[in-house]
């Protein structure tokens, strides 16, 4: 199925009562493929992953997952698709051994089926020690391991991964990047959440940044890159009026502005001639900007850039001024 | 795609039901401090009504031969918030959205769930019946009474756990579920179980009458020594029935409700 789209979704509305959760998302995934759903916390990616694995309906829009539609065709999608979600979906008081076979059989396995599967399993995720021990023992990293185990027992097409790394520790994170580019090797789809823009970096084929219930953005992981500069010039003003002065005169060259702190940030290449360029085509009297900082563009601007979060985004504490200067 | 999936489907309500009771089972057993408890809590109840209250009571016979179809009974009771609270967390937990991504229907989970309470009440009772033939009760039930004992509070805890469940799945909270334990532990007290109807104040004879657990003690007593059961077998069985039907039916909708609208973005 690899010339074949795997996921389909056009115009997907979801309302909570007066709150617009997702305001027509259109994403589309290739049969063998990684989609990242990128966006930070209340974007709407994990009721967008509940609408696609049959979860939850959609208000409006149509999609199809593994090419049934997810309404219509409700349990032909569920049989082809899995879902592994923040690991909470695992019984603590049983072993990873008995979690793993409880699903093999739910699945449609016979007993020894389930047996032969729960071992493969913990095999490949490096979970034949931990088996026989009870899962709230686990680590987190180890949950989330089983997690993913879990969600192939069914040997599914099409796997969603909601913030698989969420709350991991570095050493964890890396072992389930690992496992998920085995996975994306063995030609399953996968659609995978994430609030980390270096996760989707490193995993995914295609990357969809959602905010606000939209899509704003969706291509390469490079594609996205090369729509923020490498450096970025921040200047802060005394006032609003200089403030509102500095947004005409530069125009379209601003990259993002924050009118509560007088703060306009536009590209640089960081050298000493550029910025003192800039600041005196700004400000030629040396009154009107207050500060300036020279930041290093990092993968996270691009988040913030098109999600148009503020410095308290997620992510944002990546971002370290590289000099911080009074003018 | 040939490879990617596409498992013969061998299931049933029945394979299901099946899997998620191994499962629930599994869990309590694994409840340690639950399960202590649980079947502690009977026979501490039982020594308490006897040694402390029955002197006291004057029920025609010894308090003993009275007494044992209302412990277990209460039993039944308490072991229906265990119930009402592992449904609630399983709903409240993760679990539920994978099982429903698996397409288990809500039959198979509640399903599991009154399959582990029978599993739970079955060895509490037989710890009660055990200890009660050793201070004094001897009941007179033959082979074939015992089988009636059996099948009557089989029925019984079945219709309370599924109540039970059904509360589980309607209340907000685990907390919220276990408040439910309140009512259904009330219901015995209010019945023949542990004095006599007769000797309450009439306008509570009327509800001791005619709430289903007196018939369902009626009857127990009536197989396990003796005496005249009237239509009480009949009584029992049909507002076990009814509630195990109408608890299922509404366990059925909740299920649905609860799965449709899980929030969070």
């Amino acid at each position: 199925m690899t010339d074949k789209l795997a996921i389909e979704a056009h115009g997907l509305r979801k309302s909570y009562g007066d709150v617009d959760v997702l305001r027509g998302i259109d994403i589309t995934a290739e049969g063998g493929s990684v989609l990242a759903l990128l966006g930070p916390n209340g974007a709407g990616k994990t009721t967008t992953v509940k609408i696609l694995t049959t979860l939850i309906r959609a208000d409006a829009g149509t999609a199809c997952v593994a090419g049934f539609d997810v309404v219509g065709q409700r349990r032909a999608v569920r049989r082809s698709i899995s879902l592994a979600g923040q690991s909470a979906a695992l019984d603590g008081p049983q072993t990873g051994e008995e979690n793993l076979r409880m699903i093999a059989r739910l699945a449609g396995l016979d007993r020894r089926e389930a047996r032969t599967r729960a071992t493969e399993l913990l095999d490949r995720f490096d979970l034949t020690e931990a088996g026989g021990r009870r899962v709230a023992t686990y680590s987190g990293g180890m949950r989330r391991r089983l997690d993913l185990a879990a969600s192939l027992v069914g040997r599914p097409g099409v796997i969603f991964l909601d913030e698989p790394t969420t709350g991991l520790d570095p050493r964890s994170r890396q072992g389930l990047w690992d496992v998920v580019e085995d996975l994306a090797r063995s030609g399953v789809t996968v659609l995978l959440t994430t609030q980390y823009l270096e996760e989707a970096d490193r995993l995914a084929d295609r990357i969809a940044v959602i905010d606000g219930g939209r899509i704003v953005a969706e291509g390469t992981a490079a594609m996205l890159k090369r729509r923020v500069a490498d450096q970025r010039l921040e200047l802060v003003f005394a006032d609003p009026a200089s403030f509102a002065a500095a947004s005409d005169l530069l125009g379209r060259r601003v990259l993002r502005s924050e009118p509560a702190r007088h703060l306009i940030a536009v590209a640089t290449d960081g050298r000493a001639c550029s910025v003192r360029a800039v600041l005196d085509e700004v400000d030629p009297e040396a009154t009107r900007i207050d500060r300036f900082e020279v930041h290093g563009a990092t993968l996270d601007d691009v988040f913030l850039t098109l999600t148009g979060a503020g410095p308290a985004g997620p992510g944002s504490s990546s971002i370290e001024p590289k000099e911080v200067l009074h003018a | 795609m040939p490879d990617s999936g596409q498992l013969s489907r061998r299931r049933s309500v029945v394979g299901d039901g099946l899997v998620m009771s191994i499962r629930c089972t599994r869990l309590s057993s694994r409840n340690v401090e639950a399960l202590i408890t649980s079947l502690m809590l009977p026979v501490a109840l039982m020594l308490m009504f006897v040694y402390l209250f029955g002197g006291a009571i004057d029920t025609g016979t010894k308090y003993v031969m009275y007494v044992v179809p209302g412990v277990i009974l209460l039993c039944a009771g308490f072991g229906s918030a265990t119930t009402a609270v592992t449904v609630s967390q399983d709903m409240t937990g993760g679990i539920v959205d994978r099982l429903r991504s698996l397409d288990v229907g809500g039959t198979a989970v509640l399903a599991g769930h009154v399959a582990a309470s029978l599993a739970r009440n079955a060895a509490s009772t037989g710890l009660v019946v055990g200890v009660a033939l050793l201070i004094g009760f001897h009941p007179t039930a033959g082979p074939l009474d015992w089988l009636g004992v059996i099948g009557v509070l089989a029925l019984f805890v079945a219709a309370i756990s599924a109540l039970a469940a059904a509360v589980g799945l309607l209340a907000g909270s685990p907390e919220a579920a276990n408040g439910f334990a309140f009512f259904i532990m009330f219901l015995p007290y209010a019945s023949s179980a542990f004095v006599p109807v007769s000797t309450m104040p009439s306008w509570l004879q009327g509800f001791a009458r005619h709430q289903p657990v007196t018939p369902v003690i009626e009857t127990l007593r009536s197989l396990l020594v003796g005496g005249p059961a009237g239509s009480n077998p009949w009584q029992a069985t049909a507002w076990c029935l009814a509630i195990l039907v109408g608890s299922l039916g509404l366990a059925g909708v909740a299920f649905a409700r609860r799965t449709a609208q899980s929030l969070s973005s």
